[in-house]
């Protein structure tokens, strides 16, 4: 792949020259600590040094809701006339959310693959940025924590400079368009980047150990472990909404004022909400929050690793910030493997 | 970005077709046989669907629900589902009169393995509302009779009021290349002309050949328990006994999530399971 150095200085220039791309949407700082991927209109309020956004970028892909379709009797279902075709700069994505979004694709390609989700991800370009891990990430274990495609360019920070892969055709445009503001990596620069590499893996405070989990899972199916986090979870849904990987959506009919003429619409969903898993009738196949808890747990790290072959989860920490009850998702299944828990 | 799969071309996996209810038989109580009728006459031609599998019925303004399809590929044109009235979406199919028009996708789910189960005996095993997705099944069976050896039927209900399909499955009483085996718990008024019983008393009258038998099940969870445990008993091998699960099948195309089960999804994955599945995914039956 090739690399190229981009100097701080040029890095306004850069970002500017980005907007013939589409349209710029990057971190910006909300409040202390806290960060949210935001349309640009400003470049100074671009945060490339961020720990993790409030949403992961798949509201970009899968939004929060969407119209699949507007019916009226006479002509049945007819998909919006949107503009899925719009281009997007997703600029400043961590190589964590970069696998979240290559999980996504697993889920939304397959045998049928579903238009609105890949139409907005092939107008979306994807620029890529090192981080520096805090106290809630876990990317290491998840073995999320570099990324090797997924992304068109990825910038990693050389303290006064980025060295910038190329991995994409469009990613190669982007560094023409602006050809004067790149150098040349030099053997300075490669030396930096691997001090900078090897000093992050310090970094990480938490660990969750991958090794052999789904069998202990298995084995621990019937723990009272389920019991214990179904007590504390307030099936709130947080860890599903702030969550790179979660997908899950409900669909409904939403009728206009004349009764006849409306919208169907998706938005997202949680396993966690108590009704996830009623059928008409009302059988509910999960009523116990401690089954849904544990249904979550299974899906992510047994049940996604069957059918996709890695878990579903990348280690980005959102779920352990956001969680009111303070459901760790590191401690639970530290504890599931420890051999001292009963 | 590169490497991502076509989004070209007009495939919308969501997208509904409209279809025309074109008969409405009435069943038994709260249940009715719809048959509908694709407006577009390309899909209509090119529809087709394994013994098994489900639609997503759109009911406009109302939502989507999935369906079992209880008509058999083998009789094309006309799709027959059989819907009890039980939550929002069917509420709505049974306001409508006859000629109007709904929203079909589909087929969906992995449907029986019916090339798999040709030159063996098959014995479908349905109690109440079991019936609906097996009626395809033995229609396609009943319709290929040469490609099947031994065709045994045996479905239970509480009262022959309660019977799905009755006056066809009784006309079946008559035919000499199958057996077909019809059970109600209490026949109070002694008028039944077949079996009283429950269902796995009518396994005293068939002998299975483990060798040679696939079994299709479906009923209330209560009927499996038993029919199961008769089935093992004649060491019926467990990938042999195939299931028809309900779940909350939402999109069909395994992307929502809704219908999951342990490790699989219903919509994709099943719902066809065999019973060496269902032992293998927790929360199964």
């Amino acid at each position: 792949m090739q690399i190229v150095k981009l100097p701080k200085e040029n890095l306004d220039k850069f970002m500017g020259g980005l907007s013939k791309f589409g349209e710029i949407h990057a971190p910006i700082k909300k409040d202390e600590n806290t960060y949210l991927f935001s349309k640009i209109e400003d470049l100074s309020k671009i945060e490339l040094n961020y720990n993790r956004t409030i949403l992961p970028p798949k509201k970009y892909f899968l939004p929060p809701n969407e119209t699949m379709f507007r019916f009226s009797p006479e002509k049945g279902y007819e998909p919006p006339q949107d503009n899925l075709n719009k281009k997007y700069v997703l600029l400043g994505v961590h190589s964590c959310d970069i696998h979240g979004l290559k999980i996504l694709d697993l889920v939304f390609s397959g045998t049928y693959v579903d238009n609105y989700y890949f139409t907005r991800r092939k107008n979306t370009s994807i620029i890529g940025v090192s981080c520096i891990p805090d106290d809630m990430c876990f990317c290491r274990s998840m073995e999320t924590d570099f990324v090797e495609d997924g992304f068109d360019l990825f910038l990693s920070d050389i303290d006064d400079s980025y060295l910038v892969r190329i991995a994409t055709s469009l990613g190669d445009d982007m560094v023409r368009a602006n050809q004067s503001l790149f150098k040349e990596v030099d053997k300075e620069d490669i030396a930096e980047y691997k001090r900078k590499s090897n000093e992050r893996k310090n970094y990480f405070k938490i660990d969750l150990e991958l090794y052999n989990l789904p069998e202990i899972m298995d084995l621990e199916y019937e723990s009272k472990i389920w019991e214990e986090i179904g007590e504390k979870c307030l099936s709130c849904g947080t860890c599903s909404m702030v969550c790179p990987t979660c997908y899950c959506y409900d669909v409904f009919d939403q009728l206009n004022l004349d009764g006849k003429t409306g919208e169907r619409r998706r938005q997202w969903d949680s396993c966690l909400f108590k009704d996830y898993a009623l059928v008409a009738g009302g059988l509910n196949f999960r009523s116990e929050r401690s089954a849904r808890v544990k249904n979550r747990y299974f899906h992510k790290q047994r049940g996604f690793v069957a059918q996709y072959g890695r878990p579903s989860c990348v280690g980005c920490g959102r779920c352990i910030q956001s969680c009111p009850a303070k459901i760790d998702i590191v401690e639970v299944m530290t504890k599931i493997r420890s051999a001292s828990y009963e | 970005m590169s490497n991502h799969p076509s989004t070209s071309g007009a495939d919308n996996i969501y997208q509904p077709s409209l279809a025309r209810i074109v008969r409405i038989l009435p069943q038994i109580e709260d249940h009715r046989l719809f048959q509908l009728r694709f407006e577009d006459s390309g899909i209509r031609q090119s529809f087709t669907y394994r013994p098994g599998q489900f639609v997503e019925l759109s009911l406009i303004g109302t939502g989507e629900a999935p369906i079992s399809i209880s008509s058999s590929p083998t009789r094309p044109e006309v799709i027959e589902l059989c819907v009890r009235k039980i939550g929002r979406v069917t509420e709505a199919l049974f306001r409508l009169p006859l000629n109007s028009l709904v929203g079909l996708r589909g087929p969906y789910g992995n449907g029986f393995p019916v090339e798999e189960m040709e030159k063996n005996n098959l014995l479908i095993i349905a109690g109440g509302l079991g019936m609906a997705p097996l009626r395809s099944l033995l229609w396609y069976a009943l319709d290929n009779r040469s490609k099947f050896k031994e065709i045994i039927l045996m479905l239970g209900t509480k009262i022959s009021e309660e019977m799905l399909f009755k006056y066809e499955l009784l006309s079946l009483l008559d035919r000499t290349d199958m057996k077909c085996l019809l059970t109600v718990d209490k026949d109070e008024e002694g008028i039944w002309p077949a079996q009283v019983g429950v269902v796995t008393k009518l396994f005293d009258a068939v002998k299975v050949d483990p060798e040679i038998t696939y079994a299709a099940v479906c009923g209330p969870p209560i009927m499996y328990k038993f029919v199961l445990r008769k089935l093992l008993e004649r060491n019926l091998p467990k990938d042999r006994i195939l299931m028809s699960l309900e779940r909350r099948m939402k999109c069909g195309v395994g992307k929502c999530g809704h219908c999951s089960i342990g490790y699989k999804y219903t919509c994709i994955d099943g719902p066809i399971f065999t019973y060496w599945d269902a032992i293998n995914l927790p929360e199964m039956i």
